[in-house]
């Protein structure tokens, strides 16, 4: 074998690393949130026995559904599996993440986006409607924050590339930059948004009033629905990852020995329990808005955002 | 320039390609003739004739286009037409190789759609003749080839007004309907203050250079400030035309009224001839780019861009939502012009090279999407009679290819990855990222933020079209018209399915379509992306790997393994679905009425942007007889509206109207009194002349 292939040998067991590794992160903030909460917890595994049941299920599906009401599953997990194979979690220069850089990855969350929205449609239910109508919305204003916040990162590393940008940070070593601190906070709030947790949507209600990814998916079954929640939880993770990528890289593989990547894979477990207990404390102590304040709370982040780019602009990149 | 033997061999054959461009302007002008004879006594031999020898201009144009375009070729000939001592000079160069290539692929999709699309009119209470249709069509058809071929400034507003006044005769084809002739009205005197304007452009340019022709005008030496007069002029004038804010007003209301593949031809093709138009002027006849322009132009299109995809949010007739996104789409690509500007004009070639190859990749993405939706939009029609977005519902079971086919325009034009419309915006995006690059701090961050405002735009554009898609197509039908229909002919399905595929091609071999434009960029900055095909074909890396890499081939490979892995391993050994009927909360059954509508869908985007539209919103509620209140019916109005319409168009014809009254007195209908005029006249004409 030889080392082109087992680059991407590697890539491929990345990635498959990611999207098993998902349901044991939503597991985990599960688990905290409960005994946060004084709650009974369930095993941080109960993610995985939830997914194999829905897969073993049947399905049931709505008169009127069409062809495209059972395509989008495949294509929301299809899209969101290429975001995670794009994504760098342990190693860092690996070949998937050429594929498509930032820009790219937040097209392919725009491409589940939209056939998610268009699924909710196809039943004819108000509920349906209702989300993916309050999603768009949600996502229409978080987009430019959530680029913002990336253009302020590609500024300093003079790059789209994920890899590189990390390669930036490490280099740069540990140096207090004041855009990036803004960006951080921006990109927080957007991945908040982005994936559907409070204060912008709470992913365990099944409330009207609150509802807007849940919304959506209201008529899914069996193993579309499995599919869907395996790719929101994966959806997490990588924004959980893309936060600490670009961020607090330290521990990344920058080549592919054996001891680097182990520490790769010491390091992101280690830094994704820490991530997901703020999570926690988060969204115990932040209670959900109602939809029209959102705009402000995307507006804010889009705010940040920007005075993270001009920052980089006045100070950083300098006359 | 094209390297290895093709391309010399190619290049070696001279002026065939013009010879050809010729032909293609033949065809187009064979095919009105023949749609002329089309009359009651022989309808259908002749009229597909016509749409025949559209077909063949279509072919001969992508040849010629195409031609000029690989073999990066610039030919030149004169024609024995005009006046005696002004020859009609004509140019193929790889720019207007490039845009009779965009022409030649939509004139072949309507082609195709035409023949039965067309036949509806003839039909029915309301019937109508097809000759003044097909007249039209060639000569609006004709017109753009020819300007694209222009070389002096004489011919170039001879084919523009043919254009634009074929453009008029086919939006008010319909006539007997208000709208339309409204519309139509609208849209001739626009055209006419912008072919004014473009004029004013060329005069600036011609009295410097000392003659009409376009040769005279690029060796022209211009001092600044008249150079920037003259872009002006041509922005302005070009930027009417393709319908820029805030002079797209006659836009949304003549691009719906007219027949669909009309449609599609007007915001594929006819709107481009405006940036080819800012192109021509501002990157070769002038030359010099300053940076100053750019910023007008990135301001303008930032503004275009958002503007547009507001005011499609709030339409609920799907060709006019359809027409508002054209000027998005211009937005778009005025900001990839306007960076392309500011990085030639501050020096940074190779930046302002990839800016400009994003604006003209997405020039011709949206032509391609844009086509496919109005031909999507029009077939909807043909079978439906309904515009109305709020009457469709659950057509994807009636009409599945035609579904199919819109579907892939929305993806593509809400800029969505493995589409032709995220490459262009990707580009886009990467030129904005360049921007540290500029030595001007205020440039720096303005570019970033119309990058950010750029995603809004594609946020938004994507809401809009899952409004639009999902309205129509999904759900259950809400009106019984919609329940009956059922799919268009073959020729239709086939004219959309050549745009769906092309869609899905440049939107997966990005690589090669930027080596094919090559020869554009070096022929109007002399610069090409060497390094975007540095890795070969596969892969996409515009500034240098490092910076950033797509690789669009391998998204699609990878799509269509995780999409057919997923599906076989979970379909195998399943129990086939139960259908049942949707759960209705234990109340009777759930009926059309309580689907989400469109004005419901964007209701929260109407409130977050409430500033943007003049929007009145009452609900009345009929109260009931009896003891105990209750509510009979409720109806709910909402009337938006477009506040440059009311802020600056109704001013200005209000004072024009004031003016004419005022003026209006000195028309006493007295022969006497206009002959004591003409008098004067002659003698301040005598007076002058004597000075």
């Amino acid at each position: 074998m030889n080392s082109q292939s087992i680059v991407w040998a590697l890539a491929a067991a990345q990635t498959l690393l990611f999207i098993l590794a998902a349901p044991l992160l939503a597991g985990w903030v599960k688990r905290i949130k409960c005994h946060q909460q004084n709650r009974a917890a369930p095993a941080v595994w109960q993610p995985y026995r939830d997914l194999t049941k829905l897969l073993k299920k049947n399905m049931v599906l709505a008169g009127n559904a069409s062809w495209l009401f059972r395509a989008v599953p495949y294509i929301i997990f299809g899209a969101t599996l290429l975001a995670a194979a794009a994504v760098p979690l342990i190693a860092v220069h690996l070949p998937t993440s050429a594929i498509a850089d930032v820009i790219v990855l937040v097209g392919f969350f725009a491409l589940a986006r939209f056939f998610t929205a268009l699924a909710a449609l196809d039943i004819g239910t108000a509920f349906g409607g209702m989300g993916a109508s309050r999603e768009m919305t949600v996502a229409a204003l978080a987009e430019p924050a959530m680029l913002m916040a990336v253009f302020t990162l590609a500024m300093t590393a003079h790059s789209t590339n994920l890899s590189v940008a990390i390669e930036t940070v490490l280099q740069a070593g540990l140096v207090l930059r004041p855009s990036f601190l803004f960006a951080l906070l921006a990109l927080a709030m957007v991945a908040v948004a982005e994936c559907g947790r409070i204060p912008v949507d709470n992913p365990a209600t099944h409330l009207e009033l609150t509802m807007l990814h849940e919304a959506m998916i209201l008529e899914y079954s069996g193993r579309h629905l499995a599919l869907i929640e395996w790719a929101a939880q994966i959806k997490l993770m990588i924004y959980a990852v893309l936060i600490i990528d670009f961020f607090l890289p330290w521990g990344i593989a920058s080549e592919f020995s054996t001891g680097a990547l182990i520490v790769g894979v010491v390091a992101a477990t280690a830094k994704l329990m820490l991530l997901a207990m703020l999570l926690v404390v988060w969204e115990t102590v932040l209670a959900k808005m109602r939809l029209f304040r959102v705009p402000q709370f995307l507006g804010f982040a889009f705010m940040l955002a920007l005075l993270g780019m001009l920052t980089n602009v006045v100070l950083e990149t300098g006359g | 320039m094209v390297e290895g033997s093709i391309g010399e061999a190619l290049a070696m054959s001279t002026a065939i390609p013009l010879l050809i461009a010729y032909v293609a302007a033949a065809c187009a002008l064979l095919s009105g003739v023949v749609s002329l004879f089309a009359g009651r006594h022989h309808p259908g031999f002749l009229h597909s004739g016509s749409f025949l020898f559209l077909f063949l201009a279509g072919a001969t144009s992508i040849a010629a286009g195409g031609w000029a375009l690989l073999a990066n070729l610039t030919l030149t000939g004169q024609m024995a037409l005009g006046l005696p001592w002004l020859k009609w000079h004509m140019r193929l160069d790889p720019l207007s190789g490039f845009f009779l290539l965009l022409l030649g692929t939509l004139v072949i999709a309507v082609s195709l759609y035409g023949p039965s699309y067309t036949r509806e009119f003839a039909r029915g209470k309301a019937a109508q003749p097809l000759p003044p249709l097909g007249v039209f069509t060639a000569t609006f058809i004709l017109g753009m080839q020819m300007l694209l071929l222009a070389d002096d400034a004489l011919v170039f507003m001879i084919f523009w007004e043919m254009m634009s006044l074929s453009g008029y005769f086919l939006v008010v084809y319909q006539h007997q309907h208000a709208a339309n002739r409204h519309a139509a009205f609208l849209y001739l005197l626009l055209a006419h203050v912008g072919a004014l304007v473009i004029l004013l452009s060329f005069g600036v340019l011609a009295a410097f250079g000392g003659g009409l022709t376009f040769d005279q005008m690029r060796v022209a030496h211009l001092t600044p400030q008249w150079a920037t007069l003259a872009f002006l002029f041509a922005f302005i004038g070009f930027g009417t035309k393709s319908g820029m804010a805030p002079l797209h007003v006659w836009l949304p209301d003549a691009h719906p009224v007219a027949p669909s593949h009309i449609s599609a031809m007007m915001s594929g093709a006819m709107i481009k001839m405006g940036i080819y138009g800012i192109v021509r002027v501002s990157y070769d006849l002038i030359g010099n780019v300053r940076w100053e322009w750019g910023l007008l132009v990135l301001v303008i299109g930032t503004a275009s861009a958002l503007l547009g995809v507001l005011y499609a949010l709030m339409q609920h007739d799907l060709k006019r939502l359809l027409a508002y996104h054209s000027i998005e789409n211009i937005g778009i690509i005025l900001m990839g012009l306007g960076m392309s500007m500011i990085f030639i004009g501050s020096g940074h070639k190779l930046l302002g090279t990839l800016g400009l190859v994003a604006a003209l990749y997405h020039t011709l993405n949206h032509a391609l999407f844009k086509g496919l939706l109005f031909l999507g939009a029009g077939a909807v029609l043909y079978r439906t009679h309904e515009r109305d977005l709020e009457r469709m519902g659950g057509l994807i079971h009636r009409m599945p290819v035609t579904a199919f086919m819109f579907l892939v325009g929305s993806v593509a034009i809400s800029a969505l990855p493995p589409f032709n419309g995220f490459v262009s915006e990707w580009l886009t995006f990467q030129t904005a990222l360049q921007a540290p690059a500029l030595e001007n701090g205020v440039l720096r961050t303005m570019i970033p933020i119309s990058a950010a405002l750029l995603a809004l735009t594609g946020a938004l554009a994507a809401a809009c079209f899952v409004k639009a898609f999902g309205i129509a197509f999904l759900g259950k039908p809400r009106t019984r018209r919609v329940a009956r229909a059922r799919e268009v002919p073959r020729g239709m399905q086939g004219g959309m399915a050549l745009l769906a595929v092309l869609c899905l091609l440049l939107g997966v071999l990005p690589t090669s379509v930027i080596m094919v434009m090559a020869p554009v960029t070096q022929l109007l900055v002399q610069e090409s992306l060497p390094s975007a095909a540095a890795q070969g074909w596969l892969w996409l890396t515009p500034i240098s790997p490092q910076v950033a890499s797509y690789s669009a081939p391998l998204v699609l490979i990878a799509i269509v393994v995780v999409f057919g892995m997923g599906f076989l391993l979970l379909k195998r050994g399943a129990v086939p679905a139960r259908r049942v009927d949707t759960w209705d909360c234990g109340f009777g059954r759930l009926t059309a009425r309580m689907e989400y509508t469109s004005t419901a869908f964007t209701q929260p985007i109407r409130r977050v942007f409430g500033a943007v539209w003049k929007v009145e919103e009452d609900v009345e509620t009929v109260a009931g007889a009896g003891p105990i209140p209750r509510v009979t019916s409720i109806r709910h109005h909402l009337h938006v509206q477009d506040w440059s319409w009311l802020k600056v168009y109704q001013p200005i014809g209000r004072l024009v109207l004031h003016a004419a009254r005022r003026i209006g007195f000195i028309q006493t209908g007295n022969i006497h009194t206009y002959l004591k005029y003409s008098l004067a006249t002659l003698l301040f004409l005598l007076w002058i002349v004597s000075l």
